[in-house]
């Protein structure tokens, strides 16, 4: 899979956020190589990120992270020792290899971090010092952007940049949003209505608007994507202060066992010294997820921004992962946009080819979604080709308007009309023709089935009448049943909203394979619907971008509001999509999910490593005084040196290993939870139990080749 | 016949037994804790004590239950032994020691039962029975009690209640450990177990010596001493005593004894929480562990390393004819993952792996099956923490049984998991570290070691049995060993206590394709696993400076 990050040479994103490919509309799927996971690492990073891997060996930065703090202190504590001993070569390999452990550790989350910090510059540039002209009464005054205030009026015309985020209260305007969303088509913002939010650091292109400025500076909504992508307004989340807890436990637990051995060991007839002690403790300890939890973390939030979504916080993340209800909307997200004929059906005594031929001249002139799909049908079910406006000669076009709720066109003597049922029968009625019985059938049938029907109505030699029926209906994307069949497998239901009445949002319903519907949907039924799920103990998740959505998008546990919605949207939701695809709610639950599975997976590794570490140290600790201990050595390293440094270092090399693996997250594919169980224990409890046998030995033969050792 | 054979046969007949009796008596025991139905004596007992057993308490008043009771219960046993010159029954035994007072009354309020002390030389019939006998009960009553308030935990939602510890206390003890009792006493004195109020017999002259007997009320102290995995005993040699444990039947009867309400008791969770399979799950954890255990113990014990157990087909010293290596090996299995302690066969003279599998089996806190209710609430932190970390690689926040493992839900099972690691290291290694403790060891080397590592083991995760050999009636052991047993037991139910009520206020999760199926085999191979890495692997690095040296010496 490629980026934009992978396009630029120079491997950081330099003009706009990165962007993820873009997803297929129609079909709402990526190519096949794992929805998410869409994670890159490029190995320069690591040497980019150095210097800060070194500036985060800073205590006050250290001591968040407990398991890392007590690596840090160790290597300390060995450096000191070693200062005491110069001459003892093992000490200070011990200690280098600790502070490289340290550093390895800080390292993974720097590189976390300046992918953020590139997206964060860019940001910036949109954001430098811009000056607003404030309206004062009728008069305009020049004033720096943040000195505006909430309420504020500001006039922004052509090639200005919007000092700050608010709605549009007068006038119509492209803007182009090129900076925050990466998509460099200009959108139209207008007042009223739905599309009157604006954001500040976009562009305007045409025209003049007035705003009234809703944020204060500084936390506008660049300021807050800053923030979020920078990771500076990071906190940890409920899930990471709790796996935190336990590592600091397991840490205490294995801090108790080395504090405690000297005693023992000095019974038995054997001295242990600092750095051995260090060294078995660092080895114990879990540092491999330790190391890496917040990188992990970072980059699951950046998963989400790579896909133009900002989360407000690390804990919608994470409660996208625990949603078990997906409330979808129908049109634009299961559905295409707009309905498309999918069949002509002739009334008694008119035939299939008469009715296809009037319903394609009727709509030629038709440049409606509508309209060129009926065009299509003609072509590809009629063999029908698409004439050419101009080759009517003599041809009067008759455009809808929404008083007489039909187009047509008159050519040739013919008089073709297509509308609304009503407003046709009444036309042909007036020209005096009759109306074919089974039209009023016809019309209820389509109905019934979820569709909205056409009539098509021509008047010429044989006067006024009837043709037949244009079957309009909703199009369900492709690949929607398969997607809700996974979801469903991960446990997840889902609930169709639409405006439709009750039997056409069956219809659809059940064509797209959803779970189930909310037809003829208020917000209040919306409200009502997601607070009755959440009082069985289910997380909704859900999409909306107008105002009226705003209270149920507060109330969900994962509120995505559209980049094209009101600011009252975008604020009650926790998350903001830039590229406005409601069907990315599924890909942001999938990216939930995976943020949890890398933690527990990693998690299972580091702990299921020690039992290795164990074998490696404990007989070259005490098989002097015990030689039957030696048994235990069952990867026969060379000395106990050598297995004690091994050790170390394998402890060291593993966090680097992991690094792509944290950054890009486990893989992840929608099966049930049982599979996935197995699947991850094998790979990383079994996995994690024997390659630091593996690992251990191989560092140890090569240690033992240099000359002095082993 | 082989010994091996008959002590695979042993342990099938056992596992019969005990598959057959787990389900009657886990149903009944789920019906007596959800009952809201009080027996008459049981009235005459809360209006007695000035309670009402129909409040609903939240954790904290459930714990100051727990607490007060046993503090009452440490002081009342401590002045029984302060004052037992006085008081009349007591065999013309005197008062004991305070250091010897305050151990044995925290050992018996704790459900320990370590005895530094010789029981047929040192306590008469009043203390024995008014003091020891009581506390046999109602300790493991409680035990049980904040067991049954962990399930309602999660049982329960959006209520914080736990039911009422005094209901749970007196009901444990009338309806299942009394019962319980009088039937399997009955059967031990049909095998032959004594049961009078005699005094001391002179018996003549062996070995030089002079031998005294004591009678005693030995077949009802017995059958609570297994049934409520207290295994202090009524003689110094505990079940290796003929009195105690005549014969390899009721050698297997006190085995059954000892496991049956901690087997069972997964079935009353099992009903409880509305799941049988959830209950099978954390059996077969159980089982899995206790049979591993088994099996290894008799490979290590019936090797035939060195001339005498090559003699004797398998490593005999310190174990009786009568019962065998294999039945030995069952019971020393048995009584250390639960926190029994009663032994009828000497662990200091195992061989030195089998020695550091007693050990191990404590150090994994007691919970396969584990003491009388601590055996369950200990598995089932352990499965908390499991589901934890299984539940995140399957893309949760994890949920045990509908109810989410959450920060405040895994602070308390981390915590509950710090104690005893704390206790048994820090007390060992301060033994070690202070010149006088070591006195103490009859071996050097690797196995006097041991005795200390074990004697620490033994009271921080309430077992009870000792390695032999060390003497620990000394001031410095008698307190820090006490002193070990009352932070091994209320701490742990501290923190069980908290989770349960944590868990009780939380709304019920509903299970999708998507939620841990914690009934699945896999679960509990990954729930075996977990608890053998994260427990086991703490204690590594003492157990190869104690028993492992040994065991591999050779």
């Amino acid at each position: 899979m490629t980026t934009r990050t992978e396009r630029h040479e120079d491997s950081m994103p330099t003009a706009t956020p990165t962007r993820a490919p873009h997803v297929d509309v129609r079909t709402g799927h990526k190519p096949a190589e794992g929805r998410v996971g869409a994670g890159l690492f490029d190995p320069k990073q690591l040497l980019k990120s150095l210097p800060d891997a070194f500036r985060k060996l800073d205590p006050r930065v250290m001591v968040k992270s407990p398991v890392m703090f007590v690596v840090w202190i160790g290597s300390l504590l060995t450096t000191v020792f070693s200062f005491k001993d110069p001459g003892d070569w093992f000490g200070w390999t011990i200690s280098a290899w600790l502070w490289l452990t340290v550093v390895f550790a800080n390292l993974a989350e720097a590189v976390a971090e300046g992918r953020g910090k590139a997206q964060a510059d860019t940001l910036r540039k949109a954001k430098t010092d811009t000056v607003a002209r404030r309206l004062v009464g009728e008069t305009e005054e020049r004033v720096p952007g943040t000195e505006l205030r909430i309420g504020d009026l500001v006039v922004c015309e052509a090639g200005d940049v919007i000092a700050g985020d608010g709605d549009v209260v007068e006038g119509v305007a492209s803007v182009d949003e090129s900076a925050i969303t990466g998509e460099s088509a200009p959108v139209i913002r207008e007042s009223g209505g739905d599309r009157s939010a604006v954001t500040g650091g976009t562009k305007v292109l045409s025209d003049r608007i007035v705003i009234r400025i809703t944020t204060k500076p500084g936390e506008t909504f660049i300021d807050r994507m800053i923030n979020l992508v920078e990771g500076a307004a990071r906190q940890k989340t409920p899930n990471e202060i709790a796996l935190n807890i336990l590592l600091a436990s397991l840490t205490i637990v294995f801090l108790l066992a080395v504090a405690t051995l000297p005693p023992f060991a000095d019974y038995a007839g054997t001295h242990l010294t600092t750095v051995v002690l260090v060294a078995l403790l660092v080895c114990l300890i879990p540092t491999t997820i330790g190391a890496l939890l917040s990188a992990i973390g970072i980059a699951g939030m950046d998963r989400l921004v790579q896909r133009n979504v900002l989360a407000m916080s690390g804990r919608a993340v994470e409660a996208a992962g625990d949603v078990s209800t997906l409330l979808l909307d129908k049109t634009g997200t299961i559905t295409l946009g707009n309905r498309q004929a999918s069949e002509f059906v002739p009334v008694s005594g008119a035939t299939e080819a008469e009715l296809a031929d009037a319903a394609q001249l009727s709509s030629l002139a038709d440049e409606t979604p509508e309209g060129r799909s009926v065009v299509v049908l003609a072509k590809e079910k009629y063999a029908l080709r698409e004439r050419g406006q101009g080759e009517l000669t003599g041809a009067e076009w008759i455009a809808f308007t929404a008083q007489t709720r039909m187009s047509g066109v008159d050519v040739d003597g013919r008089r073709i009309r297509k509308g609304a049922a009503g407003s046709v029968v009444a036309w042909v009625r007036e020209q005096g023709g009759e109306v074919s019985e089974d039209a009023g059938a016809l019309t209820d049938r389509i109905s019934g089935a979820g569709g909205t029907p056409l009539l098509v109505a021509v008047e010429d030699t044989d006067g006024a009448r009837v043709l037949g029926v244009i079957h309009l209906k909703d199009v369900v994307k492709d690949g929607m049943r398969e997607r809700f069949d996974e979801l469903r497998r991960m446990g997840i239901k889902t609930v169709m909203i639409t405006g439709d009445n009750p039997l056409t949002a069956k219809a659809i319903a059940e064509e797209a394979g959803v779970d189930d519907f909310l037809a003829e949907a208020t917000p209040e039924d919306k409200m009502a619907l997601i607070k009755r799920e959440q009082a069985g103990g289910k997380l909704v998740a859900m999409t909306g971008d107008g105002t009226n959505d705003a209270p149920a998008l507060a109330q969900a546990d994962v509120g995505v509001a559209m980049n094209t919605g009101t600011s009252a949207a975008k604020e009650a939701g926790n998350m903001v999509d830039l590229d406005s695809n409601p069907t990315k709610l599924i890909e942001i639950v999938e990216i939930g999910k995976q943020l949890l599975i890398t933690r527990g997976a990693l998690t299972t590794f580091s702990i299921a490593n020690d039992v290795a570490k164990y074998f490696a140290i404990i007989p070259a600790l005490f098989a002097a005084v015990y030689p039957g201990l030696d048994k235990l050595n069952v990867m026969r390293l060379s000395s106990p040196d050598s297995a004690i440094l091994s050790a170390v270092i394998f402890n060291a090399l593993i966090i680097i290993a992991l690094v792509p693996l944290s950054l890009r997250g486990v893989q992840y594919r929608p099966v049930s939870a049982d599979r996935m169980l197995r699947r991850n224990l094998t790979i990383y409890g079994i996995g994690g139990l024997i390659a630091p046998f593996v690992g251990l030995k191989l560092i140890d033969l090569l240690i033992s080749l240099i000359p002095g050792i082993g | 016949m082989d010994p091996v054979l008959a002590g695979v046969l042993q342990l099938l007949a056992l596992i019969a037994a005990l598959a057959l009796a787990h389900v009657p008596l886990g149903a009944c025991m789920a019906r007596v804790y959800s009952s809201d139905k009080h027996w008459r004596v049981e009235k005459w007992i809360y209006r007695g004590i000035g309670v009402d057993p129909d409040t609903e308490m939240r954790w904290p008043a459930y714990l100051r239950g727990v607490l007060a009771f046993s503090a009452v219960s440490v002081f009342f046993l401590y002045l029984l032994q302060r004052f037992q010159g006085h008081l009349p029954g007591s065999l013309g035994f005197k008062s004991i020691d305070p250091d010897q007072a305050f151990n044995t009354a925290a050992s018996f309020v704790t459900n320990t039962n370590w005895q530094s002390y010789y029981g047929e030389q040192t306590m008469g019939h009043v203390v024995q029975t008014a003091g020891l006998a009581v506390q046999n009960f109602v300790s493991a009553a409680v035990g049980i009690a904040v067991a049954v308030a962990l399930v309602r935990g999660f049982a329960r939602s959006r209520t914080g209640e736990l039911g009422n510890f005094w209901s749970d206390l007196v009901r444990g003890t009338v309806r299942v450990l009394l019962p319980l009792s009088v039937v399997a006493a009955i059967v031990l004195v049909a095998c032959g177990v004594i049961q009078n109020f005699s005094g001391i017999h002179e018996v003549g002259r062996f070995m030089g010596g002079q031998q005294q007997w004591n009678g005693g009320a030995v077949a009802s102290q017995e059958a609570i001493k297994e049934i409520g995995t207290n295994g202090g005993g009524y003689f110094n040699a505990n079940s290796a005593h003929p009195f105690e444990n005549p014969t390899p039947f009721t050698n297997l009867f006190e085995i059954f004894l000892l496991l049956v309400i901690p087997f069972s008791l997964t079935r009353t969770f099992g009903i409880m929480v509305g799941s049988r399979k959830q209950g099978y799950a954390i059996l077969a954890t159980m089982v899995t562990i206790w049979v591993g255990f088994i099996a290894l113990m008799m490979w290590t014990e019936f090797a035939h390393h060195g001339p005498a157990p090559q003699i004797a087909g398998g490593a005999m010293e310190g174990k009786e004819t009568r019962i065998g290596v294999g039945a030995s090996s069952i019971f020393a299995v048995s009584t250390t993952l639960t926190s029994t302690g009663a032994v009828d066969s000497f662990h200091s003279s195992f061989t030195g792996l089998g020695g550091g599998i007693t050990m191990l089996g404590m150090q994994l806190g007691e919970i396969a099956p584990g003491g009388t209710g601590s055996g369950l609430y200990g598995m089932l932190i352990m499965a908390v923490i499991a589901v934890f970390i299984a539940g995140l690689m399957v893309g949760r926040t994890p949920e045990y049984l509908g109810k989410k493992i959450g920060t405040r839900e895994i602070k308390f099972a981390a915590c509950y998991i710090l104690i005893t690691p704390a206790l048994v290291l820090v007390f060992t290694a301060a033994a070690m570290a202070l010149p006088t403790p070591a006195h103490s060891m009859t071996n050097t080397g690797a196995h006097g070691f041991s005795e200390i590592l074990y004697a620490y083991t033994s009271a921080g995760n309430n077992n009870g049995s000792a390695f032999a050999g060390l003497n620990a009636d000394t001031q410095w052991f008698n307190s820090t060993l006490g002193l070990a047993m009352v932070l091994g037991r209320f701490l742990p139910m501290v923190f069980v206590l908290a989770l349960a009520g944590s868990l009780a206020e939380q709304k019920p999760v509903p299970a999708t394709a998507g939620t841990l199926r914690t009934e699945k085999p896999l679960f509990t191979g990954l729930l075996v696993g977990a608890i053998l890495i994260i427990t086991g692997l703490t204690y590594f690095p003492a157990l190869a400076l104690g028993p492992l040296a040994e065991g591999l010496a050779s």
